[in-house]
């Protein structure tokens, strides 16, 4: 609730200015009936029928200015509901770009995608049903109840006695709805991720004929998900019949009531007749407000869940300057590090790297080769040890000053649905010069211009009209275009054949010599002209050096080597 | 031979028709269709109701009836009538508050079915979808037709039905009661009613396509999201916070301006509405009391009159918002529908057989593709592979070797030609049991949320614990899988941060190791393991290209020479066609484009 506060709270203004339309247009709705009753009790025994006439000419005017009163201040209410929610899903984005690594791990992405999506949704909803009924309905029950009050006291005494059991039902009834709709918003998440899951591995799926079995197992969470909505569906609606009740039976203790007043003298049937028009209205808004309670209790639910994300700390934040003085471009000192801080993932890794050079990264799968990027990158903090740029502590680096040194592209990493120019730009504008360059360096150029539409050429979602190569390709093209001082390549060859994997080191080579290069690979070709070489396994560093050093020392390495060497002697057998 | 013939439909149509708007009432009658489905709950929810709103309708007339025993006025009340209509009151409103409720339970009871139904329907449609389908559509936007436009639909089209229906009885009702009271005055509606008709007709006119546009900017915010949320490393990594926001917010934008643009036409309904009840109201007064006047009503009919005409318009308001409801359920409901209508594949032949144990005898004869029907990409390719045969299939990146098994596992039907497998037409036999000869590596690794055990036991029926340890150890992945704190019962979460590519594709090459058909596809599917553990695979892999009645048939996507060099044909393909084919001596005696090709791979810079 203080979320949603928060962001209404700037539009207080606009919405006091809604409020107070509206407010004038429901007290012209709350003075028709009484002109009525007016008519009834002191025009028609003067028997004038011009005064008639008048009189209800003025209820048209009021009907008039009721209408256009609700109209305008809706429009203003949709508006603050638009700039609220559009707000809120800003900074929702804005925030999910700054959390740590970590902090997306415990969240989960499908589950900021919901939060992003179906649950800003509801908060859109609940934040112009809020104006709309929350105001007028409010208005038409304390204002039903002050002209009651003009007109009979003793006869509203019944309805100020029946209002607060309303209350208490309604409070207690929606205290029980808000967790039960918490569970159903937990259980379309599961839902959600069943579909994404779904359409992620289809192929797999119809590969193996398991559609069968995936459907069993959506029908269950579809199943969980109806179930639990009628649940709360069940609490929700009492209070509905209940309200009824209670005003109906009102009613009737009002014209009991009445006859006595009557029958004294006190009060006239024409005031009775209006009182009940009045208990209408007073019905409405109230039925008005349990609805919006129902709505209240699902955005609220989602608000919170929205809350969750935005309330999130910064994990990472900028430590205090440590530099040393040193030539390594790049440095790990004895750098260990642990996801889940209980066994460390790599531990002890020390290198370092002058500007220029290629370092290359070999090993197992497991082996932490990309933990080791993860850390450079600072997406999560180490458990001990010191990673330097330019002998500053990378901690103590401003994360975009940290970021803006490189250039990497990530295993899978993504491309979105625009062109092919957008995707490898991404938002820096580079100068065509620079792009082309980018794409030539990459060897993605030949296949970019054989479209007939060239680099303006549109990518499918996620990039799905290109083949794993081309992708790879177009990625690296992003990565070189930002001209990064840091290049970084996690296993983003591997769809390459070798052919062009080894036109791309030597373009690398020769168009961005002055880069620092950090290659993870699985080939031996792709990393052998590295200046330094990091054999991994389990986390460790059991190899370190060149090539020629690696391939006297380091008994896994020359077994790699070993192994694809073979493939190099027959090559030469093929050439002879 | 007519279904020999072009078989493309299945693969053009592929994607959601984006063509005009079908008429509403067609939507409609869709849409009452999933609700008979509870036919029997809604009659009975119906009867209901009518019985409720009956008993509501008489209420008035009751209190009219007590307010006329007043009519004396001071001194003159008349004290047991007041009781007996007061006392009905009270009774008639207690039935009423019940049979409310239970309506109200058999409602939210209907649409919890319709909306199971929905979903239902909607995952069954995605799941028989050809592949194309899925390169071609957001997840986004298919979640915000499964969730969203569901609940769109599930929030207002029951109860909005139920209630047409009784404000009908209540509008009859209303009015047979007012011309009892006053026909005169009912003159009044002469005026009010097709006012309120006018005005309906002509805010559907504006405010439907709005919300149809509301819905289609939402779920392409929602598309953006899920792209942009799922690539947020990479944004951080190139400092593009700014730039992806900037991007989201233009969708936000759009989005959130569609939704005030329809709230802003469809939020003048119910003032309008109550515009013309007030109106009504103030010629009733006008009119009643001139009649008083001329001695032809008395003041307690008027109240009752009053009464009913707020009963009788009541549902005219309603209508108006139940109409603007309707729009975004219409708006919703095409979207639905039009997921429901997409084409599946084509499916099995009626007299399709099920393909049992397999022999692996695989013969393409012709075969002509192409993915558009501009571009034929394979022409006229024959290839005999009897049970035991290697074949690989090598090429350049980009060269279209996915093409091969797309048609093998027929995830797309062949333009012309036919693939035999042990003699059978490929389309003559059941799609499942096609697929089922088949174990197949991808090189996109696929592991859904669930235990370890459950990703690898995934593929087959009844697997043990100990069958499975047997293969992950075959696959190496077993140490690292009990290193893990819940070894087997690790939960694998969306994205498991401690699984690392490599360890997933491990994973997914122990699950297709428990499969025991003839036949495999494997593509690149080791490309992402280092080389090392690459050799454990291949072993485990030279096993799993045996059986016990021998070696299986297998279709291999590979850039590994030993692979290649073993293989009894490579096709060689280049931009998606197939250039060469042959042995790997012959391919290099040959000096052609494998030859070049193989040359290629051992260049360093």
């Amino acid at each position: 609730m203080k979320m949603i506060l928060r962001y209404l709270r700037p539009m207080a203004g606009r919405m006091t200015g809604g409020l107070l339309i509206k407010l004038l247009g429901t007290f012209m709705d709350l003075a028709i009936p009484w002109i009525l009753s007016y008519i009834l009790d002191s025009v028609v025994p003067t028997k004038s029928r011009p005064l008639i006439w008048s009189w209800g000419g003025l209820m048209v005017i009021c009907a008039i200015l009721a209408m256009a009163g609700n109209v305008i201040a809706n429009r203003f209410a949709a508006k603050v509901a638009r700039d609220a929610t559009e707000r809120i899903r800003h900074d929702t984005f804005v925030k999910i770009s700054t959390l740590s690594a970590s902090q997306i791990d415990t969240l989960t992405i499908p589950s900021l995608i919901s939060r992003l999506s179906s649950d800003s949704y509801n908060v859109h909803h609940m934040i112009g049903m809020m104006q709309r009924l929350g105001v007028r309905a409010p208005i038409l029950l304390i204002g039903g109840i002050t002209i009651t009050l003009t007109m009979d006291r003793v006869l509203t005494l019944i309805l100020l006695f029946i209002l607060p059991l309303l209350g208490v039902v309604v409070w207690i009834v929606s205290s029980r709805g808000i967790p039960l709709y918490t569970k159903v918003q937990e259980a379309q998440d599961i839902l959600v991720r069943k579909v994404q899951e779904f359409m992620g591995g289809v192929r797999v799926i119809k590969a193996l004929s398991k559609t069968d079995y995936e459907r069993s197992r959506y029908d269950e969470i579809n199943r969980e998900v109806v179930n639990r909505d009628f649940k709360a569906g069940v609490v929700m609606s009492i209070t509905n019949s209940v309200m009824n009740l209670f005003l109906n039976c009102g009613l009737a203790a009002v014209i009991l009531v009445g006859a006595y007043r009557v029958n004294a003298g006190v009060t006239q049937p024409g005031t009775l007749i209006a009182f009940l028009t009045y208990f209408t209205i007073i019905l409405n808004a109230m039925m008005g407000i349990t609805r919006l309670f129902t709505n209240l209790s699902r955005g609220m639910a989602s608000a919170n869940r929205i809350d969750e994300v935005l309330s999130l700390g910064p994990k990472l934040t900028i430590g205090e300057k440590n530099y040393k003085e040193t030539d390594a471009h790049v440095s790990f000192e004895n750098v260990s590090f642990s996801y889940n801080g209980i066994s460390d993932d790599v531990s002890d890794i020390s290198f370092e790297l002058k500007a220029g050079e290629t370092l290359g990264i070999i090993g197992p799968t497991g082996s932490g080769k990309t933990t080791v990027i993860n850390l450079l990158m600072r997406f999560y903090d180490p458990g001990s040890g010191v990673i330097r740029i330019d002998g500053d502590d990378i901690r103590s680096l401003d994360s975009g000053e940290l970021h803006g040194r490189f250039g990497v592209v990530f295993q899978n990493d993504f491309l979105f649905e625009d062109t092919i120019r957008t995707n490898i730009d991404f938002g820096r504008n580079r100068s065509d010069e620079d792009i082309r360059l980018a794409a030539e360096t990459a060897q993605a150029a030949e296949f970019i211009e054989e479209y007939p539409d060239g680099y303006e050429h549109p990518l499918t979602v996620k990039g799905s009209n290109l083949s794993g190569g081309q992708k790879q390709r177009l990625l690296i093209s992003r990565a070189l275009a930002g001209k990064p001082d840091i290049l970084i390549l996690d296993d983003s060859s591997s769809a390459l054949d070798y052919a062009t994997d080894a036109a791309l080191r030597r373009a690398i080579h020769e168009h961005y010599g002055g880069t620092t290069s950090i290659i993870i690979a699985q080939r031996v070709s792709s990393i052998m002209n590295a200046d330094l070489i990091l054999v991994l396994d389990g986390g460790r560093i059991i190899g370190k050096g060149t090539h020629e050093e690696l391939m006297q020392s380091c008994q896994d390495y020359i077994d790699i080597a070993n192994t694809q060497m073979e493939a190099q002697a027959l090559g030469a057998e093929a050439k002879a | 031979m007519n279904r020999r013939g072009t078989s493309t439909a299945g693969i053009y149509t592929a994607t959601m028709n984006q063509g005009a708007r079908p008429p509403k009432r067609k939507l409609l009658k869709r849409l009452i269709k999933y609700l008979l489905s509870a036919k029997w709950l809604m009659l009975i929810a119906l009867i209901l109701n009518l019985l409720s709103t009956l008993l509501t309708l008489i209420g008035p007339g009751l209190s009219g009836a007590a307010i006329d025993a007043m009519a004396g006025g001071k001194g003159a009340v008349d004290f047991p009538t007041v009781f007996k209509y007061a006392g009905l009151m009270v009774a008639f409103y207690f039935l009423s508050a019940a049979i409310g409720y239970g309506v109200r339970l058999i409602m939210i009871n209907v649409s919890r079915r319709v909306v199971y139904t929905l979903r239902r329907d909607l995952f069954n449609r995605l799941t028989a979808l050809p592949v194309g389908f899925f390169d071609l559509h957001q997840t986004g936007d298919i979640i915000s037709i499964i969730s969203y436009d569901v609940d769109t639909i599930n929030a207002s089209l029951g109860s909005d039905l139920l209630q047409i229906l009784t404000s009908i009885v209540t509008v009859l009702g209303s009015l047979v009661m007012m011309l009892r009271i006053c026909p005169q005055l009912v003159i009044v509606f002469a005026v009010t009613v097709p006012l309120s008709f006018v005005f309906a007709r002509y805010l559907t006119k504006v405010v439907r396509p709005l919300f149809q546009k509301r819905s289609i900017l939402l779920g392409e915010l929602n598309g953006y999201t899920e792209e942009s949320i799922g690539g947020v490393k990479t944004t951080k990594a190139y400092n593009r916070e700014s730039y992806m926001t900037g991007r989201y917010d233009d969708k936000n934008k759009a989005a959130a301006d569609a939704y005030y643009t329809a709230d802003y036409y469809g939020t003048i309904n119910g003032p309008s509405i109550n515009f013309i009840n007030n109106l009504s109201l103030a010629l009733i007064s006008v009119f009643g009391s001139l009649l008083y006047l001329s001695g032809g009503i008395s003041i307690g009919n008027i109240s009752s009159f009053v009464l009913y005409s707020r009963r009788f318009s009541g549902p005219i308001n309603e209508f108006a918002n139940i109409f603007a409801e309707l729009q975004s359920t219409f708006a919703a409901a095409d979207r639905v529908f039009r997921l429901m209508d997409t084409l599946p594949e084509t499916p099995d032949s009626k007299d399709a057989k099920e393909l049992v144990s397999v022999r692996g005898d695989v013969e393409i004869k012709n075969v002509n593709f192409g993915y558009t029907p501009e571009r034929q990409i394979i022409h006229d390719l024959s290839l005999n592979a009897p049970h035991g045969t290697v074949v690989a299939i090598v090429g350049p990146t980009g060269a279209g070797k996915t093409t091969i098994i797309n048609l093998l596992m027929r995830f797309y039907d062949v333009n012309s030609g036919e693939i035999f497998i042990d003699g059978n037409e490929i389309r003559d036999v059941t799609r499942d049991s096609l697929r089922r000869a088949y174990t197949m590596v991808l090189q996109d690794t696929w592991l859904f949320h669930g235990t370890i055990f459950e990703n690898i036991a995934y593929g087959k029926e009844g697997v043990t614990r100990e069958q499975v340890e047997e293969v992950c150890k075959a696959a190496e992945i077993h140490n690292y899988i009990m290193s893990l704190p819940d070894g087997y019962d690790t939960l694998l979460s969306d994205n498991a941060t401690n699984i690392s590519k490599g360890q997933k594709q491990l994973l997914t090459i122990a699950r297709a190791m428990l499969l025991s058909s003839h036949m495999l596809i494997l593509d690149e599917a080791t490309s992402n393991v280092d080389t090392r553990t690459e050799r454990r695979i291949q072993s485990a892999m030279l096993r799993l290209m045996r059986d016990e009645d021998g070696p299986r048939t297998c279709f291999v996507i590979a850039h590994r020479l030993s692979t290649i060099r073993n293989a009894d044909v490579i096709l060689v393909m280049q931009n998606g066609e197939i250039v060469e084919q042959g042995r790997h001596d012959e391919l290099i005696s040959r000096g052609g484009e494998y030859a070049k090709l193989y040359r290629s791979q051992f260049e360093t810079w």
